[in-house]
Order: C-alpha cells, then sequence, then structure tokens
C-alpha cells in the first residue's frame, strides 16, 4: 500500500504544526508556502501575550522539527487553483507545478485589515499613526519611536480598526487586538515609564485565560488609561503630533485629546481566495469570509468534502495557541480519513 | 413629583413637620416598568438599523454641534430606548443633519433617519 500522503497549504504556525501532526501519525505530509520562510504572520511579531513569550521560540521549534523529520516543503508556492473529487486533491501552484495528494488540510491564515481604507485616522498621511503591526516592528527592532526618531512621550491606542466596523465591510470581532493592545501598552510602559498610554475601546474581550489579569495589571501597574469610546477620527497637528476625537461615553462628553503617536490595533480579515478555493472546491465559507468548518464543535476543522480539512485562523481569527491546537485536530482527523482509506 | 414629607405627615397623623425639610424625590432609577416606549417602537419601526446600537460614542464624537452644544446624540438616543422622552427636543434642535455619524458608525445604525424620526416623535417640551 502507497503512503497516504495530505498536503498542508499554509507554512504559518497552523500548517507547520498540522503537517508535524501528520507525520506523528504516520502519514506522508507536504506543506506549500507562498512566502520564501515558514513561519507565516508571526515572523513579523515580537512577544506574545499573555505570557511575554518571544514569537521566535513558538515558530523556531516547529521549522527544526520540519526540517528534522524531512517533511517535503516547497516554499514560493503560490497556490493558483486547487481541485479534485472525493478521492484525491490537487494542489496547482502559479509556477504551473502541480501535486497531488489524497487529503488536503487548508492552513491559509488571515489577511491584515488595510487600515489607510480607514481614511479618517490618516494611516498612510500623518507618520505618526501606526498599525500594531508597525508598532510590534518597532519592539522587533528595539527602536520604539515617532518618524522624527523621538521618543513618544503620549500614545493613543485606537481598538476594532477593520473589526466590528460595517463601514469597513469587516462586521466580525477579530477577537485577539483588545489583548494585543493591553500587551502593546504594558509594553510602552515598560520602555518608557513616563509615556501616558491611552487605549480607546468599544468593549474589552478579555475571553482567554490570563488575558483578564493582564488588563488588570495594565490598569493597576503600569496606569494604562482605558477610555470606552471609539475614536471617530485622527488629524496631525502642525508640530506633527496627532489630535484624536472620541466620546468618552462613560463620562457622556465628547473628548479631545493630542498625542506624539496613535496606533490602529489592525484586525484579521478573510484572503480573498478563500472564496475561490471555496468555489473550486464546493466547501463553504462564512458571512465573514473565514472558511467555514461542518459544526462548531467536533467537526469544526471538517468541511463538507470529506477528503478537505481546514485549521487555523483559515476558519476565523484565532491566538497562536488555539490556531496551533486546531491544527493538531485537523491533522488527526485527515490522518483517521486518510489511513480509512483501502 | 415632589411632595413635602410635611405633607404626608399632615395627611396621615396630624402632625407638622415643616422644619425638617425633608422632600420626597422621585426616584434617579431609570424605570422600565412605568416608561413610555412608544416613541421608541416607532423609531424603531422606522429606522430598524437602530436596533444595532452598541454605545461607542462615534457618533458624539464626530458630531459638531456636540463639540459646542450641550448635545449628546447618543445620550440622548439612549434616553429614548429607556423611555425617557421628555425635555428631549429642544436639546435635539441643535442637530444640523449633516450625516457625519451616519458615516462614522461601524454598526451601520442610520443615526439621521433616527434623528429624523425623533424630530417628529418626541413631545414638544
Amino acid at each position: 500500500m502507497a503512503a497516504k500522503r495530505v498536503i498542508v497549504i499554509g507554512g504559518g504556525v497552523a500548517g507547520m504544526q498540522a503537517a508535524v501532526a501528520l507525520k506523528k501519525q504516520g502519514v506522508t505530509p507536504m506543506l506549500i508556502e507562498r512566502d520564501i520562510t515558514l513561519g507565516g504572520k508571526l515572523c513579523r511579531w515580537d512577544r506574545l501575550f499573555p505570557s511575554g513569550t518571544r514569537a521566535g521560540e513558538v515558530v523556531s521549534p516547529l521549522v527544526e522539527a520540519i526540517s528534522e523529520t524531512g517533511i517535503r516543503t516547497v516554499l514560493c508556492g503560490e497556490v493558483s487553483e486547487i481541485v479534485g473529487d472525493d478521492s484525491r486533491v490537487e494542489v496547482m501552484l502559479t509556477d504551473g507545478s502541480s501535486y497531488e495528494a489524497e487529503a488536503a488540510i487548508i492552513a491559509t491564515g488571515f489577511d491584515l485589515f488595510d487600515a489607510s481604507l480607514k481614511e479618517e485616522y490618516g494611516y498612510g498621511i500623518y507618520p505618526n499613526v501606526v498599525t500594531s503591526v508597525d508598532l510590534e516592528e518597532m519592539f522587533r527592532s528595539g527602536a520604539v519611536v515617532r518618524a522624527d526618531g523621538s521618543e513618544p512621550r503620549s500614545v493613543a491606542i485606537l481598538h476594532c480598526v477593520g473589526s466590528r466596523d460595517r463601514q469597513a465591510g469587516c462586521g466580525h470581532c477579530s477577537r485577539v487586538c483588545c489583548i494585543t493592545g493591553v500587551k502593546q501598552a504594558i509594553e510602552l510602559k515598560q520602555l518608557y515609564p513616563g509615556c501616558n498610554v491611552y487605549n480607546f475601546y468599544m468593549d474589552m474581550r478579555m475571553f482567554g485565560s490570563g488575558y483578564e489579569e493582564l488588563y488588570k495589571e495594565a490598569q493597576e501597574r503600569y496606569r494604562v488609561n482605558f477610555i470606552r469610546g471609539r475614536i471617530s477620527e485622527c488629524s496631525g497637528t502642525m508640530d506633527s503630533r496627532v489630535l484624536v476625537k472620541a466620546e468618552d461615553t462613560l463620562a457622556g462628553r465628547p473628548l479631545r485629546l493630542t498625542v506624539d503617536m496613535t496606533v490602529l490595533l489592525v484586525g484579521k480579515q478573510a484572503p480573498a481566495s478563500n472564496a475561490k478555493f471555496a468555489s473550486e472546491l464546493g466547501i463553504c465559507v462564512s458571512s465573514d469570509g473565514f472558511f467555514k468548518g461542518a459544526d462548531c464543535f467536533d467537526g469544526a476543522t471538517l468541511t463538507s468534502r470529506r477528503n478537505i480539512f481546514v485549521a487555523g485562523t483559515a476558519t476565523g481569527p484565532k491566538n497562536v495557541g488555539e490556531s496551533m491546537n486546531e491544527a493538531v485536530a485537523a491533522a488527526i482527523k485527515a490522518a483517521e480519513y486518510v489511513k480509512g482509506l483501502a | 413629583m415632589e411632595k413635602a414629607v410635611a405633607d404626608i405627615h399632615k395627611g396621615s397623623s396630624g402632625t407638622v413637620a415643616k422644619k425638617f425639610g425633608f422632600t420626597v424625590k422621585s426616584g434617579r432609577a431609570i424605570d422600565i416598568d412605568a416608561a413610555d416606549m412608544s416613541v421608541a417602537d416607532e423609531v424603531m419601526a422606522r429606522v430598524p438599523s437602530w436596533s444595532l446600537c452598541i454605545g461607542c460614542g462615534g457618533c458624539t464624537a464626530t458630531c459638531t454641534a456636540g463639540a459646542f452644544a450641550d448635545y449628546n446624540f447618543r445620550r440622548l438616543h439612549l434616553m429614548v430606548r429607556r423611555g425617557e422622552v421628555t425635555g428631549l427636543r429642544g436639546r435635539l434642535s441643535a442637530c444640523m443633519l449633516c450625516g457625519k455619524c451616519v458615516l462614522q458608525c461601524p454598526r451601520g445604525v442610520n443615526t439621521r433617519g433616527v434623528i429624523a424620526a425623533l424630530m417628529e416623535l418626541l413631545p414638544r417640551d
């Protein structure tokens, strides 16, 4: 009997984890990643909430496991089309090559919301309006500074940019931005204890283990200011600072604040390719554009096609741990499926 | 609404306690049981997207009138939803119907439609 093969599309943490888990179960995985390196979005991240673990500490062991176990990996492999039927899957790449297997796990992740679409926040217009990803890269490089190289003495962090916003075409909650905002506020205070940090939120969604505690620590130990109200606009001032306008909804009055830097917590969006792959395969996407599992429980990694599985943020916004665990679940289901084939 | 305690005492026991100066005030609590929801129901029927408000205050933050006048649209329409409709009509006159609040609303509430309905439905002060 020939070895059963499963193609894993996407080499982020979910895809890598799924490939490693498949290998452990005696199935032959193959990993396709469109970038030149494995690791996905985490390659641009510095530290992870709520523990402060370096992103590299999560990515590196997976990359090592992939290479040590000899999992076949295709880098720079942009998938153009996925075809097949109930018994085989063929993945075609834009360079003309194609790969065939008995099953596939889709772990294609998410796209970041393009903050410049919210023109009222001035991203790309005012140099001191940055995104949470830009700030993360500053943390990585060790230079958290304004456009002119000076240290920020006040920072506004705006939650829900490209999340829960119908005007921006993203009605869903991206889940992890609230805790990212708390984490980044703390990191700013650790770096610059004298810096005033203001988080503008609609709701604080502290769903994970240790999140509420981190929120409390931000208030109690770091004196981060939490203001319940959505910033309606940012304007540049003559001295290159940023004037933000919000309503302090708890006080019931409009509020103005001038800060040295504004951070936009950008949300997670479903890649446009989800709908294309879903229609090619005859599987479903949810109203938010992410892949839809067979159900919300035991079938979260299954689809309406018995040989197509989904894992990680391809099925919706998730934190790193959730993505990795879902990848193991998908790998178990996929291995069960291919082993059951004659 | 206020009634001197003295009057109550007079009525019940015949004593007069004028010097206490206590009064019975109507409660500060929002009394949903006694609320008049007719305006809210009608606005909701006309502008169904009103139900989507999560109170983020984006409308009030962007409001030009609210920056200068005692006009807070988030609070005003919330009071209507809670059945407290008296004394609001005058405040609503600050609105210039510019519609910035509609553009801003992350939930897609037709805020200007709500205002237009309220201008018609709120009782005269």
